[in-house]
Order: structure tokens, then sequence, then C-alpha cells
């Protein structure tokens, strides 16, 4: 009882055959667009690298670019392979090859879909990466003298102002850390001083942000320092106050635009995977058809094509058979003695001279 | 006086009809390039013409997609051309076209060349209307409450970060202009009085810039207030201090980035206009090489090809001559006529 069984004529078979040459071809301009897509996820991914602390993100982007790579391999060796089904007598140089050639693909579009799954997955290991490495990019923000570091005050400030945000969870951060270096604090003054005692850690706290945190929409000019101080400022509120500053935090802003890419990228593999399923599907059909053709002799006859010979079950059982048995070939058969040919009825003819008569039998005791 | 005479046997027609065809095609293409690269300009001037008086210099982009779509008809029909040049039977019924279209042709060619020129000389015009653009914007950068101006802070804070530039010829300029509202003033505080009444004006006007003239490379948080006082600030001296602030002005920025731009265009507009002219030289000879065999019984012999058949001059009043006629108002006197006096010359 075949699986999925569909007839197929001669034209049939060369429209179909030509058909999955040029879906080949489609399939690997789809492995190229992977592969970039891999690639451009990296490089977006390292551009922010010194924003994220160590972690494991970089699977994703090297996952698609292994798949993008063999995906192109093998719909060029599928094109090769479907361009040559059409002439029969061609066809028997690739007709070993081709059921392990599907295998092959077959589990290789797991990998694709695996592949999609990862870019949706990628979510909390991200969030995590992305609040450890803000958090020290914002405590190393005043080390501009210290190499290294030199440059994270620059990458945090060109941050803020591109992403439109302001510290990691909210411009509440730069409150809790010393973001003014040393080296221009008037040590001499009475209010630095305070201001360095009033903390354990002798940290210079201030209910300040860096300019980068400005809002560019706000109508008034930016009021950066004494935040919380509503009479500091003329006709200020800062409760209610919301366009003075970014009100985003970072991690946030940063996780929605990588999540963004993923998904877009998540649904294009998707996609991708639909197709390869497909064309996988069409070189199925005709390798079964093709074999069946050589079977019945005439290579202009009518043949059937099916996704599987038996049912599934009894596809399912006998390949497991298969895989038991490759197992058992070292072990030795402990039924009758070890010997396997007792027992065995002897079903060859012999031919024993032009009068087939049997010689006879020699007993032990003459 | 006929200019540049050249001998063209049947296989030199042949692959001048055939390059010629691959030629046009190569140029269609550029036609449409030129097209793109006007939208391209534009586009770019449009998005900062907040700041930009007058929109004179669209005069380049307008003229670079008008020869765009232009040379698209002449590249078209240049390749049906040559296509039925080397057919005797097809070639003359294109005869009476291709007076006009030459004329058509070298016109919308020499405007490509206009255009490019057009783009270096048009710097100083670009120039002043960024110049009273600007002024204008950094004026009405506090009426963030006034309908139609509503935007300008906005507009300038984002200029001023993205192309790293500060006021109109440098940061200095802020100083001059109060670029705080009213509304933000608290009016009984004895300094804000103070500052008001030390100018004529009675204008509020700081030593300080806003927050978008900040260098994100400086290695200190940023110093808007109080430029020019060094004792306010710790460790600090405003005339060696480069890294706190832009210290280029926008005018400079925005015009060495529209100039770039052009310069650019303006080199691949230079060598689609030798293409083009290629095109057209190559379609002249393949004319008047054509036109001395028509009416011969042996299509294959060697004929003559040659761009003017009189001297430039006379070609050239030989064009003119009947747009002159219809626009000038000759005195003619008419034969036969009894009245004197003169008579609008009939078109």
């Amino acid at each position: 009882m075949a699986v999925l069984r569909v007839k197929f004529t001669k034209t049939k078979r060369d429209k179909l055959a030509q058909v999955l040459w040029i879906l080949n071809w489609i399939s690997v301009v789809t492995g190229v667009i992977l592969f970039s897509l891999g690639l451009f996820l990296k490089v977006e991914i390292n551009k922010r690298g010194e924003l994220m602390a160590e972690r494991d993100i970089q699977y994703v982007p090297n996952m698609l670019i292994a798949v993008g790579l063999i995906a192109c391999a093998i719909n060029f060796l599928g094109g090769k392979i479907c361009y040559d089904c059409v002439d029969t007598t061609k066809f028997l140089r690739w007709k070993l090859i081709m059921l392990p050639y599907i295998i092959c693909t077959f589990f290789f579009t797991f990998c694709v879909l695996v592949g999609a799954l990862m870019c949706y997955s990628m979510h909390g290991e991200l969030e995590e990466s992305l609040d450890l490495g803000l958090t020290e990019a914002m405590r190393f923000y005043k080390d501009t003298d210290t190499p290294g570091r030199c440059f994270l005050k620059r990458t945090v400030d060109l941050l803020q102002i591109h992403f439109q945000c302001c510290g990691n969870n909210g411009y509440k951060d730069w409150f809790q850390i010393q973001w003014i270096s040393n080296r221009y604090l008037d040590m001499s003054q009475k209010e630095v001083l305070n201001r360095l005692r009033s903390n354990v850690e002798g940290k210079y706290l201030m209910d300040g942000v860096p300019f980068s945190c400005c809002n560019t929409n706000s109508p008034r000019p930016c009021i950066q320092q004494q935040i919380t101080n509503n009479s500091a400022h003329f006709n200020y509120e800062h409760q209610t106050e919301e366009l003075n500053l970014w009100m985003k935090g970072c991690r946030q802003a940063l996780l929605e635009y990588y999540v963004h890419i993923m998904q877009s990228i998540g649904l294009a593999v998707l996609i991708t995977w639909l197709f390869e399923l497909s064309v996988l599907t069409g070189v199925r059909y005709l390798q079964t058809s093709l074999e069946n053709v050589l079977r019945q002799g005439d290579p202009n006859s009518e043949s059937d094509g099916w996704l599987l010979e038996n049912s599934f079950m009894e596809t399912a059982r006998t390949n497991l058979n298969i895989i038991k048995s490759l197992g058992k070939n070292n072990q030795i058969d402990t039924s009758n003695n070890g010997d396997p040919n007792i027992n065995v009825p002897s079903t060859s003819k012999a031919h024993y001279g032009p009068d087939n008569v049997p010689p006879k039998q020699i007993t032990e005791d003459s | 006086m006929v200019v540049m005479k050249m001998k063209f046997p049947f296989q030199k027609r042949v692959k001048l009809a055939q390059g010629l065809w691959l030629l046009s095609w190569c140029a269609t293409v550029a036609g449409a390039t030129t097209f793109t690269l006007g939208c391209v300009l534009k586009t770019e001037l449009r998005r900062r013409a907040e700041v930009m008086d007058n929109a004179d210099i669209h005069i380049v982009p307008n003229t670079l997609m008008i020869v765009g779509l232009a040379s698209l008809g002449i590249n078209y029909f240049a390749s049906k051309i040559c296509q039925d040049a080397l057919d005797a039977g097809r070639f003359p019924r294109w005869k009476n076209f291709l007076k006009p279209y030459f004329a058509a042709s070298c016109f919308f060619t020499v405007l490509m060349l206009l255009a490019v020129i057009m783009s270096y000389a048009m710097k100083g015009s670009l120039e002043s209307s960024l110049k009273i653009g600007l002024r204008n914007g950094i004026r009405f950068y506090k009426d963030t409450d006034t309908p139609g101006r509503c935007f300008q802070k906005q507009n300038i804070d984002r200029l001023q970060m993205e192309f790293q530039c500060c006021g109109n010829n440098d940061f200095r300029d802020w100083f001059e202009v109060q670029w705080i509202s009213n509304r933000y003033l608290d009016f009984s505080s004895k300094e804000v009085k103070d500052r008001i009444k030390s100018n004529v004006d009675g204008r509020y006007l700081v030593d300080g810039v806003p927050f978008s003239c900040c260098n994100p490379s400086s290695p200190r948080p940023c110093i808007q207030y109080q430029l020019t006082n060094n004792s306010a600030h710790y460790n600090y001296e405003y005339q060696t201090e480069e890294l706190n602030i832009y210290l280029r002005g926008c005018r400079e920025a925005l015009v060495n980035y529209y100039m770039g731009l052009m310069n650019t265009i303006g080199a691949g507009v230079l060598s689609i206009f030798i293409l083009q002219g290629s095109v057209l030289v190559s379609l002249r000879f393949l004319q008047t090489a054509m036109e001395a065999v028509a009416g011969k019984e042996n299509t294959e012999i060697e004929t003559e090809g040659y761009l003017l058949e009189k001297g430039v001059k006379d070609t050239v009043m030989e064009y003119l001559n009947p747009v002159l006629k219809f626009f000038l108002l000759t005195n003619q006197v008419e034969e036969g006529a009894t009245t004197s006096g003169a008579t609008p010359a009939t078109t």
C-alpha cells in the first residue's frame, strides 16, 4: 500500500524533471540568501559586541551560515541530478546515489527547521547578555583614560543617541553610578567632598544624566542636572515630564531591535524550509517513477511514483530491523551450537552426472 | 566643406550597425541611471529643505531627471534605426524623422553637460541659501509653541547631531540668539532680569549652546553652559579645548556634503554623456553611409559617411533659421503688395 501514489506519463516525468531543475537553482539562490542573512546577523551582533557580556549567542548566526552553504551545495547537486533525469540512460549514472541523497536532504531540512526555531529561542540569552554588558559599560563610562575602555563613553553616548534610550532599565540607572571622572572633579570644593562622603564607596553620585539621554522632541532646552529637584528649574515637574529625556531603557531598545531582526530572519528561514521540503517531495516522486520505469523495461511507458513503497508503519519496521541487524554482524548465533549450516534444507539441485544418480553414502564402519 | 568624411565598406557598415545596437542598449541603461541619480539628489536636497531658504539648487536634479527620461527615448529610437539600417527596404521610412531627431538628441545631450557644469556653478547659490536658512532655524529654535515653527528645534538638533556641527559659522552663533524660550525663564529671578537688561533688544543671551552641539568623543562630560568662563569648570580652558563641542559650522558641513554628492554624480553623468555622444556620432555616420546606398542596385558598395554636410556654421544657421523665423518679426516686403510698412512674417 504505497503512500500517495501518483501515475506519471513520460511527458509528465520530463516536465517534472525540468521544473525540479529550475526549482533546485532557485533553492541555490535561497541558500545564498540564508548565508547572507546569517552573515548580516553576525555583523550586527559584533557591531555591538562591546555592550554584550560573554554569552553563547554566536551559535545562531554560525548555524545559519553553515545551513546556507550546505543548502547551496545540496541543491546544486540536486539540479545536476534533475537535469540528467530527463534522459533514462543518464539517470542510470545517478540511480545508486539518489536514495542516499534524498535521505540526506530529508535530515538536512530538519537542520533548517532547527535553525529557524533557534532564531526565536535566542531571546532569553540575549537579554541576559545585554543586561550584564550594559551595566559594565555604564560603570566604565568615566574611564576614558584607561586603555581598553577609553572608547566606551563614545560607544554608550552614540548608542543612547541612535536608539533613543537612556540607561539600562531607565534613566535612574545613571543616579547609582559615578559617571564623571575624578580628573574633572574639584576635590577642594566642599560640595564635592560632601557628595563623596555621603555614600559608603566614596562615589560622586548625582541626580544627573549624560547629554546623550536628552530627547530631541522636547520643547524646552534639555534638563540634565538636578533632574529630581523641581525647584531647581522654572516650570518643571519631574514626575509628569516625559519629553525631557528618553524614557526607554537601552536594554529594552536593543532587545527589540535584535528580536525584530531575528523574527524576520526566522520567517525567511521557515519559508526556505517549506520550499526545500516541496523540492524534496518532487525529487522523491521523480526517483520512484524513474526506478519503476526501469523495472518495467519500456522507457516511454507510464509508471507509478510514490513517497513510500509500503505504508508508513511497515517502512518504519523494516528500517528499524535493518538498523538492528547492522549491529548484529559480529554476534555469534548461540542456537544450534553455533553452526549456521545445521538443519538448513538443501534446496540446490545438484547435478550428479548424466545418470543423475547420487553417489553411495560411504558408512563409517566399512 | 564636409566635416569628418570616412569611407565605409559593406563589412564596416554591418559592424557599425551591430556595435551601435549594443551601444544604444548600454546607453538606455545609462539613461535610466541618470534618472535615478537625479531622483537620489532631489530626495537628499528635500530632506534638508527646512534649512534651505530657496529651492534654486533643485534645477540640477530636475535637469538630470528630464535628461534621463529623454535619453531613454533617444536610445530606444537609435536601436530601432540601426536595426533597420542594413535593410535597404526598411531604412527609407526613417528619412523624414532623422533631422528633428538629431536636433532633439543634440539638445538633450548638451543639456546633460550643462547639468554637470551647473552642479559646480551653483555652489555659491547653495551656500547663501543655507546661510539664510540656518540663520532662521537658529533664530526660531526657541519657538516650539508657534505653529509652523514648532519643529525647528527638533530639526536643528538632529541636523547638528547627524552632521557633527554647531551653529551657522561656528558655535558662537548661539551666543547671539536667545534660544531658551521665555516660557522656561523665571522672571522673578535677579539673574534673569540682569541678563535681559544687559542688551538693547531685551533678549536672554547666554554663553551656552544646546545639548546637540556636544561631541560624544570628548573624554569629559559635556560642558554646555558658561563656555567662555574658565573658572566655572574645573581643569577647563576653552581656548585650547577642542573635543568638548563640535567646532565645525553647519553651513560648511552641509555644503561639503552636498558638493561631495554632486561631484560623485557629476563624474557618473560625464561618462554617460561621453557614451551618449558616441551613440549619436555613430548613428550619424551610419545614416549618411546608408543614404549614399539608397537607390543603388548593388547594396554592398563602399560609401562615404560624414558628420556634417556643410561646415559647422552653415549647419547651425540651417537649423536656427526656421526657429528664428517663428519667433522674430522680420520685415518682409511681399512681392506685389502695394502697402508699405511691416507685415508680420507668416509662420
